[in-house]
């Protein structure tokens, strides 16, 4: 008799607790409101990302297309995977100083591990996150960059 | 005359039949292999064959400077990224003898509990998905996403941060972020209960965990387990209450032990768990203090000749790191005792006895991270 009644306490309980179950996902199927999936490429126009996400390492330029950039490289030896290559070039000064600044501000995206070390240790403030992260490409060479643009010159004065 | 030689009768009922579970299973949650002998459908044995994702994490660091160090941690345990920084940010500052501002220790403290509910998230979502239940991946997923909206925003990146550095951190906090966590607790306190509703009280999962995969004390003891499946079988190891770093000290929680060390009480832990860490978060999210994110360090970091060894409670247990260093900015040897590694050698005993589809759900409890075992 014992073990007949917990035969159908037993169905009952399995029954009950697949319904307790069954009554979340259909609470859930009911409300619309609660969905949280974001419809990714077709929200492509309206969708914005947080300021502080980092999407790439990118070098900002004012409108005069100048940069805070000395090529001191810091930053390429702070890296840890060897992503930052800096190429420096020789000008002379009016006055007949030999000086140095930057050819090329090399970075290879497909090494980077975003940890922000060359960020964090540039002294002055030349790089920043770019907040675009859409890097997928057919050629693995347009993952090379070079951060300063064609023509670009170093702010000298700090007011600028 | 030739002599005719009968073969001899097999007995295929008492042979024992290799099977491979992995290296691509998705219940193996990610590239583990398990040569698992069976005897029609009971297991004998089990060799696990790790290594089919080793980077060499422990040789790369020997080159690496101790800020760049940081950013490898966060590739073992990916789930808990955080609390893996937090170990050698710890070392290194216990080794240089550095006072780090509370405010650090504070942030430390929340991100770190942060980092634990949202792997925990995660574990209920693929354990729900072990036992045959999509749903508990969809909503796991849905409420980690929360949290990782919360690190996006402060921190920049959703799984692999690099946020902590030896001396402080990366940069401070968004002004958004302690709004953030105060709806995330309201919010996930009501959701937790879903999770009961769905999982918890389901009969078909009490009756597959239930009394299945049991692991005792002493064995726990033996096999070096820690974290929640060493504290379901009452073994108390919680690193955050024998040896409190961060503010683990002045916050009040309860180290919650298991007696049955069976699948389902590791399944209770870690729901337990999350509730304990909630409880964390609110005492210390309104008490802040100001100050700065960062003590003052040296562009270079060197540790002075000798040996150290630190722990932190990870997500899935006792995480060290063991330094020899010879006064160079790199360390000379670096070792990690990996939780999930520990945690693996225990399956092979756990799981004797039990039939194939038992091993799949003792193996989803103890929630391993292949990366983190490979290292």
């Amino acid at each position: 008799m014992n073990s007949f009644f917990k035969y159908f306490t037993d169905i009952f309980n399995g029954v009950k607790s697949l319904l307790k179950g069954m009554s979340v996902t259909g609470r859930y199927f009911f409300s619309p409101g609660s969905i949280v999936t974001q419809q990714y490429p077709e929200n492509r126009k309206t969708l914005k990302m947080f300021d502080r996400f980092k999407g790439e390492v990118i070098m900002p330029h004012n409108e005069k297309n100048q940069h805070h950039c000395t090529g001191c490289g810091i930053c390429a030896n702070n890296c840890p995977n060897g992503s930052i290559e800096i190429v420096q070039d020789k000008i002379e000064t009016p006055d007949g100083k030999k000086e140095r600044i930057i050819d090329k501000h090399i970075y290879h995206l497909s090494m980077c591990t975003f940890c922000g070390l060359c960020i964090k240790s540039c002294p002055s403030n030349a790089l920043s996150w770019g907040q675009e992260f859409e890097h997928a490409v057919f050629d693995r060479s347009k993952l090379t960059k070079i951060l300063n643009k064609p023509g670009s010159s170093i702010i000298k004065d700090i007011t600028e | 005359m030739k002599e005719v030689i009968n073969p001899p009768v097999r007995n295929i009922e008492d042979e024992e039949y290799h099977i491979n579970i992995g290296p691509q299973h998705p219940s193996t949650h990610g590239v583990l292999r398990m040569v698992v002998s069976i005897q029609g459908e009971t297991v004998k044995s089990l060799k696990p064959h790790c290594g089919y994702i080793h980077r060499g994490i422990e040789k790369m660091c020997e080159k690496d400077t101790y800020q760049q160090i940081i950013h490898l941690t966060d590739r073992m345990d990916y789930l808990s990224a955080h609390i893996n920084n937090h170990v050698v940010c710890l070392l290194v500052e216990r080794a240089l003898e550095v006072a780090v501002p509370e405010r650090v220790q504070y942030i430390r403290t929340i991100v770190d509990e942060l980092t634990r509910i949202a792997s925990h998230q995660l574990w209920w979502g693929c354990f729900g998905m072990d036992m045959g239940g999509q749903t508990c991946l969809l909503y796991g997923m849905r409420d980690r996403e929360k949290i990782m909206d919360i690190f996006e925003e402060s921190f920049g990146s959703r799984l692999l941060h690099s946020y902590y550095t030896p001396g402080g951190l990366m940069g401070d906090i968004h002004p958004n972020f302690q709004k953030r966590v105060k709806e995330f607790i309201t919010y996930f306190r009501k959701k937790i209960h879903d999770y009961d509703n769905i999982l918890t009280g389901n009969v078909i999962m009490q009756e597959r965990t239930k009394g299945v995969g049991i692991l005792t004390k002493e064995e726990a003891i033996d096999y070096g387990v820690t974290g929640p499946i060493g504290r379901a079988s009452g073994f108390s190891c919680d690193v955050r209450k024998y040896h409190p770093y961060g503010v683990y000290d002045k916050v009040d929680f309860k180290e919650i032990l298991g007696t049955q060390g069976d699948t389902f009480s590791r399944y209770m832990m870690r729901m337990h768990e999350m509730r304990e860490s909630m409880k964390i978060l609110e005492q210390l999210i309104d008490n802040i203090p100001a100050g700065d994110y960062s003590a003052k360090m040296k562009a270079v970091i060197k540790l002075p000749a000798g040996e150290y060894y630190q722990r932190v409670e990870a997500a899935r247990g006792e995480l060290g790191v063991y330094v020899v260093s010879d006064g160079n900015k790199t360390p000379y040897r670096m070792k990690f005792r990996s939780s999930s590694f520990s945690n693996l050698s225990a399956l092979d005993h756990m799981s004797r006895g039990f039939k194939i589809a038992d091993l799949i759900a003792i193996g989803g409890s103890l929630d391993y991270v292949i990366p983190d075992i490979d290292r």
